[in-house]
Parts: structure tokens; C-alpha cells; sequence
């Protein structure tokens, strides 16, 4: 045990081995009637990368809760340090020396870096000379860069990241826990982060990775544990891994990934959108003169970091948000002014799959019937609503789409993320829409599901209609789009030609650079 | 691994997914069963026989024609006005300012009451029926237009407007509407006998009305297109927008409604129940049909039911107070032993209670 310098060494002991950073054995946790984990075992070794692999939905984030002591597990034990332990709250974690880096950052805008990293712990009596001392010291070993003085809110997204790295080593962490870290970030500030990580490794530091990006595992992690439905599936080393075998693995069998994109003949402008001006709630402009047109037979896909105005232009497209200034032009209708409801009388036929389903689109409490229902009770005639024409609808989609329901009315809240989402695809692409606009449509699901996503509107582009797609994963846009708009700041960078683009160019263009720029760089 | 058993809570509650129907019954019959035994300790140690005091509970709700009618001339405000806020409810739009659209229903019917009992009696009746529905839906209208158009917190806005509802009430009886034959007594003239609602089968008309309601209430929600939409806006206002549904309008046409069967209630109860108006009219309905649309989950014919059982309640612990010499705040006492273990046994049907050692109760 005095021999903690070869903490990392492959000892196989069974129990309680002071070499491994943390060992779970056997973590199981419920919600209700639902499993999230059962019988986890897992093993994090000091100077380690693991990466914590699997689908939406299969344990892997209420895992790492009862590691930094968010959820008490129902049974099982947690080992750190060879020790059995009892996390009970934050608090005990960061006391065994585990941070957790959430994916939503928890940091006081208005406040310095200094203080945020400061902020809770027994800083009394330092002067800030001191403490900013502390920080730089810390930085440097780790190959941190931030100024301890700058107030968050001027920070990137990045940045804020790394704040939020240097509070938990602050607080003396050398576990690490970061859940889907690079989904906010851009492909270089990926690479920025993997270089941190790699460094702590060198240092002795754990660091357990939550992903579902394969490329990102294989590039990043030693090991991977695979976790599916609550269950741990296998761990690997990550060098013997390959993208079809971790896929595999995280699925239960073998899936095809690669995306098409069929050519279509361009069926004309359908939507046309000017000069357009959205404020948001804080009078600041969401969106800044931005201009593109879509045609019918296309997929226009929207590249930018999470914020940048990809929802306000959605939202102002179908209706739903005050416009400041611009035109949004189809057939010479200009949408702009027109609610949702005077868009369909004008016989604009249009579909918006918003972001988050269940808060917008649905309704989580009520079946599919009445969710179908909401497209087209206000054509029915008279004041009572027929169920029939929905009830029937509802049953061709379970069949074509192979929605899985227990029941047709049973509440859409209590379907895994890919039927929902099937359910509202399916109503929105039932009512034959010459735009679609979908924003995010694979969030939150698995890879079959989004494949299938990735099918119909593909499908829907061979019928010439306009599809407007918000992605986020470069890879799938690339792939599945025939445009890219990139969007920084509610600013258009640039449209670029999806078969010319690569990430690393996509990536300048969504931090401000324009298209020029980007392709010179890029090249 | 001694240590085991403190990595788990001693007890863990957890939400149910859906119980079965039987099981809920079940659940709320044994809810009913604890609240009688322990009731029953309560009177044993006032000295009284629980036995006797329920039986003669029972006896004073429906063991005679008369009891019966009195049961269920408190049933019908209770009823119909928690079939107006389940309305409302439905919409997640938190109306507690029945008393007060009871109330303005009340006043509105009393003007035609007091000042055109020359009128022939139906005419009479409805023209009182409509004021009241109209003056009461008004009522409701004001919170929901705030709220629709200025986001302003429904709850308070209605609970307060019980208060100004209540004191018109006050203004009314100690100047306009004084009766000039009460000899400076501070009240409101009887009603003509043509401002009175008839009696069928010795109970005013009301309880017609109320049935007629429960029916419309369910029909309205279930299978029209207004009821489908304040559902949706009540689930989720952005999906309602989303569908292109005018969320405004349908707030203050839902609390309109809603407000309207307050008012009828509060028409009903002035005509039919007290023939006069007073600032009781209302009499804490308004609050009492809140806890009735919620045991009944917003269900009209359970609406029915429930009320007709609170009714008993409350009629019954009348009897006992009267015949058994039981005081006032005892029989409130064991009112108030019977509701909570009716409503707490709410919990157990929606969560499961989990203790360490693996057993489970309530399982």
C-alpha cells in the first residue's frame, strides 16, 4: 500500500485492491417500476481514460449520480481507494476525491472565475493574491489555461468548461467524472478538452468519460465498459475496440451505419427567408439578418454550437416566434405575423419536429390518438371531435413505423424517446407537408431509431419536399445533408456544399469564422 | 460486510406506474375501515359508544325520508359546483374562487328575485338561472383574462375576489337591499313564493339540474372539441400553440364556464335552499367541492357520488351533535379523522413504500 507511486499497475487481486481508483460491485438502482441499474460491476484505475458507452436510456448518467452521491443505490457497493464507502451526498463524494463535471454547466455568471472556483469551500482568510495563486498552480500542472479574473459570462463555451474542471480539482478530485463533455463543444474545442484529460491521466488522475460518440471513445479512453439497459454488457480494452464492435456491443446486434443520400432532382425555392431579425427575451438578437432559401428535394442542414439561434428560427418559420425584422417568403405568402393556425388556413403545408417533444408537439399525458388528434380535429366538422379517423392513423403508423405501445391510448410520456418520436414524425409526415423542419430529430435516441429517423426524412426528400434539418453530430450532417448553414451567434457564416465540407471547417465556421476563412484554414 | 445495510434507506417511497383498479378500491375501503376505528377510539375516550354514534350517524344521513331529502339538499351545491371547477382543473387553471362566483350567481339571481316577483314563475326562474350563470361565468372571466393576458397567478387572483364577492353580499343586505320589513334588522327580504324553485319528490328542483350536469360536464370533456382543447392547453400550453390553438381565448372560455356552474349553484342555493340571500349563501362549497373534484379525480359521475357522501357526512355529524348531545367541535373533530384518512390513502394508491429489510408494505 506505501507503494502509491505504481498506483495503475495490473495487480489482480479480487476485492478491495487500494490500486483501483474506484470498484463497483454489483450497483443496482430503480425508479419505480423502472430498472436504471442492475448489478453493475466496474473497476476505474488511477492514471486511467475509461469510457462509460451505451444508449440513451441504459444507465450510464444514473451511474454516475450514485457515484457523486446525487441517488443513494438500492444495493450494491462502491469501493474508493479500497474502501468501502457510503455516499450520501456531494459532499461525501468530493471528500473521497470525486468531481463530476456535469453536462450543464453550474457555474454564477456574474461572478470571476476565481470566485466560482472558490465559491463553498473553506477559502477564509486567503487573500485573493493567494487563492489566485492556488488556481494558476493548479492550471498549470494540468495544462489548464483560464485568467482567474475574467467574469464567466465572458467566457465561451469551452471555457466555462474548464472553470468548471478547475473547481473540482480545486476541491482536490483526482476522479473525474464527465458526463457527455463535448456535446456543447466544437471539434476544436473537443480536441482541447482530450488533451486536459490526457494530461491528468499522466498525472495519476481517474477519469471516467460518458459518451455515446464512438469516435470520441476510441480516441480518447484505455478501457470502455458497455452498458445496455442497466446492465453492464462487457469491458474492453479500447485498443482491441473498433466503431462496428463498441456498436455491436451498446445494440445487441449488428447495424448498418451508414447514412445515404439519394440525389433528387430540385423541385424549386419553397421557402425563402429574408434579411431575418429575431430579439430574444432579453431584447438581444437571437437570429441577425439571416437569409437562405430552401427547395423542395433538399436536405438544408444547420451546423452550430447549442444556442445560436437554431431554435428562434425554427420557431419563427412555423409561427411561433415574434419576428423583428425580415421576410420569410413561400410562394410569395410572407409567414412572418401569421400564428400557426392562420399558416395552415392559408394552405401552407408545413411540419415542425421541435427539440424537446414532450415539451412541445405532444402532449406526454395523452395516447397517440389524441396526439394524432392535434393536427386535425380543427378540419372535423361540428363541435364534437371523431376519434375514428385518429384511432386509424394511429394503427398504420404502429405498423409502418414499427412503433412499440402497449396500447394506442396509452400515454406517449411513458414510450422509450425513439417511438415518441416515431409518433410525432409520423403525425407531422401523415399530413404530407411541403417543408419540414426538423430540429434535433435523433436527440436522445438510439442508433436503430435514428436510423430509421435518417430514412424517413430521406424519404421525404425523394418526394420533393424541403427538409430543414438542425443537427449536431458534423459527422451525420455531413452525411445526410446536401447543404450546411452554419450559424454563430444568431449570425449565417456561411452555406457550404455538405460534399466539400469536413468538421474541422464546420467547426471555424461555428466560431465565427466565414466560409473563406474556414476553407483556407481548413485546407 | 456489516456495513451493508446503511447503504440503503431505512424506508424509500416510490411513485406507482398505474395500480390496478380492484387494488385502488381496495386501498380506499381499508382507508375508510382505519378512519371508523380510529374515530371510534376518539369517541370511546369522550365516553360515548362509537357503535351507537355511528349507527346514529347513519340513521340521521339516510335512515329516514326526511334525513335523505336534507343529504341531498347538501349534495347539489357541492356537486355542481365541483363539476365548474373540474372545468377549470381540467385546464390546470387553479380556480379557487368558487365562493365567490357562487356568491355573484347568488346576487345576480336575487335582483330579479327581489325587484320582479311579479313575473310569472318560470320566466321568473329562468331569467334568475340566466343572470346567475352570466354573473358568475364574469366573475370567473376576470382572473382568466389576467392570466391570459398578463400571466398573473390565477390562484391568489380568485381566492381574493371571494373576499370582494362576500362583502357586495354585506353592502347589499346593510343598505340597498335591506329589508324594510325586519325592523332594522340587517337582512334581505324572503323571497316570493314565484322566486322559490319548485320541489320534486320534496327536494328542490336542483338536484335535477345537477344530474343533467354531470351528464353535459362528461359529454363536454370527453367528446367535444372545446373539451379536447382546454385538456391540451392544460397538459401543455406550447404544444396548444404548436397546434395552432388560440391559448387565450380558451383560458377565459373554460373559466367562464366553469364560473358559470358556480354562479347556477349559487342561484339554485338562493332560490331553492335558502329562498333569501345571505352572506352565507355560499358557506365554504366553494373550498369543500375543491377536495370533492379531487377524490373524484375530475370524474363527473364520481363527482355525483362523492358529493352524495360528503353530504352524509355532514348531515350525519349534524344528527349526532343534535340527538347525542355530541359537541360541535367533535363532530368536526371526527369529520375531520374520516377526511384524512380518505385523502391519505391517496398516497399509498399513487406511491409504494419500501423498507430496507426487503419487505414491502403496501406492496
Amino acid at each position: 500500500m506505501q507503494n502509491a507511486k505504481k498506483w495503475g499497475s495490473d495487480v489482480d487481486q479480487p476485492v478491495k485492491q487500494p490500486n483501483l481508483a474506484i470498484e463497483l460491485k454489483g450497483l443496482t438502482k430503480t425508479f419505480g417500476e423502472v430498472i436504471a441499474n442492475k448489478d453493475i460491476d466496474l473497476t476505474l484505475k488511477h492514471g486511467e481514460i475509461l469510457a462509460l458507452l451505451g444508449e440513451n436510456g441504459s444507465g450510464k448518467t444514473t451511474l454516475m449520480n450514485m457515484l457523486s452521491g446525487l441517488y443513494r443505490p438500492d444495493s450494491g457497493e462502491i469501493y474508493v481507494g479500497g474502501r468501502l464507502v457510503d455516499i450520501r451526498s456531494p459532499h461525501d463524494a468530493i471528500a473521497l476525491g470525486i468531481g463530476m463535471i456535469h453536462q450543464h454547466f453550474k457555474l454564477v455568471d456574474v461572478l470571476s472565475v476565481r470566485d466560482n472556483i472558490v465559491l463553498g469551500t473553506k477559502s477564509g482568510g486567503k487573500s485573493r493574491a493567494q487563492l489566485t495563486a492556488e488556481i494558476v498552480e493548479i492550471s498549470e500542472r494540468f495544462g489548464l489555461s483560464v485568467e482567474p479574473d475574467r467574469k464567466i459570462y465572458s467566457l465561451s463555451v469551452g471555457e466555462k468548461q474548464t472553470v468548471e474542471i478547475l473547481k473540482v480539482l480545486y476541491r482536490g478530485a483526482r476522479i473525474l467524472i464527465l458526463d457527455e463533455p463535448t456535446a456543447v463543444l466544437t471539434p476544436q474545442e473537443t480536441e482541447r478538452l482530450f488533451e486536459i484529460l490526457r494530461k491528468m491521466k499522466q498525472q495519476g488522475c481517474a477519469v471516467i468519460i460518458i459518451t455515446h460518440k464512438l469516435n470520441e471513445v476510441l480516441s480518447i479512453s484505455d478501457r470502455v465498459t458497455i452498458l445496455r439497459k442497466g446492465h453492464t454488457i462487457e469491458t474492453v480494452q479500447t485498443a482491441q475496440a473498433t466503431m462496428r464492435s463498441l456498436t455491436e456491443a451498446m445494440v445487441g446486434q449488428s447495424v448498418d451505419l451508414s447514412i445515404h443520400r439519394p440525389e433528387i432532382e430540385d423541385a424549386g425555392r419553397i421557402l425563402d427567408v429574408h434579411h431575418l431579425t429575431v430579439l430574444n427575451e432579453e431584447n438581444v438578437k437571437a437570429l441577425n439578418d439571416v437569409s437562405f432559401e430552401l427547395h423542395g428535394g433538399e436536405i438544408l442542414g444547420v451546423a452550430g454550437v447549442a444556442g445560436s439561434g437554431q431554435k428562434e428560427l425554427c420557431e419563427a418559420i412555423a409561427g411561433l416566434q415574434t419576428v423583428a425584422g425580415g421576410a420569410i417568403l413561400h410562394n410569395d405568402i410572407n409567414l412572418v405575423g401569421l400564428t400557426p393556425r392562420q399558416i395552415i388556413k392559408r394552405g401552407i403545408s408545413m411540419s415542425f419536429i421541435p427539440e424537446d417533444r414532450l415539451g412541445m408537439g405532444l402532449v406526454g399525458s395523452m395516447g397517440m390518438v389524441d396526439n394524432l388528434l392535434l393536427k386535425e380535429y380543427q378540419n372535423q366538422p361540428g363541435i364534437f371531435v371523431d376519434r375514428k379517423p385518429p384511432r386509424k392513423l394511429a394503427k398504420e403508423l404502429i405498423e409502418r413505423l414499427s412503433i412499440v405501445t402497449p396500447d394506442v391510448m396509452t400515454p406517449v410520456k411513458q414510450l422509450s424517446g425513439g417511438n415518441v418520436q416515431k409518433v410525432l414524425l409520423g403525425r407531422e409526415i401523415a399530413s404530407n407537408p411541403r417543408i419540414l423542419i426538423t430540429a434535433y430529430p435523433v436527440r436522445g435516441l438510439d442508433i436503430n431509431s435514428s436510423m430509421t429517423i435518417y430514412r424517413l426524412i430521406n424519404e421525404q426528400k425523394a418526394k420533393g419536399v424541403g427538409v430543414l434539418f438542425i443537427g449536431e453530430d458534423l459527422d451525420v450532417l455531413i452525411e445526410l445533408c446536401d447543404r450546411i448553414m452554419v450559424l454563430c451567434g444568431g449570425k449565417v457564416t456561411g452555406i457550404v456544399n455538405a460534399k466539400e465540407a469536413t468538421k474541422e471547417m464546420l467547426g471555424l465556421m461555428m466560431t465565427g469564422s466565414s466560409r473563406e476563412e474556414a476553407l483556407s484554414h481548413a485546407r | 460486510m456489516h456495513a451493508k445495510a446503511n447503504h440503503q434507506p431505512l424506508v424509500r417511497v416510490v411513485k406507482r406506474v398505474g395500480i390496478p383498479r380492484a387494488r385502488a378500491i381496495v386501498y380506499r375501503i381499508l382507508a375508510v375501515v382505519l378512519a371508523l376505528v380510529t374515530g371510534g377510539i376518539f369517541l370511546w375516550a369522550l365516553g360515548q359508544n362509537p357503535f351507537t354514534v355511528y349507527a346514529t350517524m347513519a340513521q340521521g344521513a339516510v335512515g329516514t325520508t326526511i334525513a335523505l331529502k336534507e343529504t341531498v339538499k347538501i349534495a347539489i351545491p357541492l356537486c355542481i359546483t365541483s363539476l365548474g371547477i373540474t372545468l377549470a382543473f381540467k385546464m390546470r387553471f387553479w380556480n379557487i374562487g368558487a365562493e365567490g362566483q357562487i356568491c355573484l350567481g347568488a346576487i345576480a339571481a336575487s335582483y330579479f328575485a327581489l325587484f320582479h316577483s311579479d313575473w310569472p314563475q318560470p320566466v321568473l326562474l329562468t331569467a334568475m338561472a340566466v343572470a346567475g350563470i352570466l354573473a358568475g361565468g364574469l366573475w370567473g372571466v376576470i382572473p382568466a383574462v389576467f392570466k391570459a393576458r398578463f400571466g398573473t397567478n390565477e390562484t391568489l387572483l380568485t381566492l381574493m375576489l371571494n373576499y370582494v364577492a362576500s362583502y357586495i353580499i354585506q353592502f347589499l343586505r346593510e343598505g340597498p337591499w335591506k329589508d324594510p320589513g325586519a325592523m332594522g334588522f340587517p337582512k334581505i327580504a324572503m323571497f316570493d313564493k314565484a322566486a322559490r324553485m319548485p320541489t320534486v319528490l320534496g327536494v328542490h328542483a336542483g338536484w335535477i339540474i345537477a344530474l343533467v350536469l354531470v351528464a353535459l360536464v362528461f359529454i363536454y370533456l370527453k367528446f367535444t372539441k372545446q373539451g379536447y382543447e382546454l385538456s391540451v392547453v392544460g397538459e401543455n400550453e406550447n404544444t396548444a400553440r404548436y397546434a395552432g390553438m388560440d391559448v387565450r381565448k380558451i383560458i377565459v372560455r373554460t373559466m367562464f364556464l366553469s364560473a358559470a356552474i358556480c354562479g347556477l349553484a349559487g342561484m339554485l342555493q338562493a332560490s331553492g335552499a335558502d329562498k333569501t340571500l345571505t352572506d352565507t349563501v355560499a358557506g365554504g362549497v366553494g373550498f369543500t367541492a375543491i377536495t370533492v373534484a379531487w377524490l373524484s379525480q375530475l370524474n363527473p359521475f364520481a363527482i355525483l357520488l362523492v358529493s352524495f357522501l360528503f353530504g352524509c357526512l355532514e348531515k350525519g355529524s349534524g344528527t349526532i351533535q343534535s340527538l347525542l348531545n355530541i359537541s360541535p367541535s367533535a363532530a368536526e373533530v371526527l369529520q375531520g379523522v374520516i377526511l384524512f384518512f380518505v385523502l391519505g390513502s391517496e398516497f399509498f394508491i399513487g406511491f409504494r413504500v419500501i423498507w430496507r429489510k426487503g419487505g414491502a408494505v403496501n406492496e
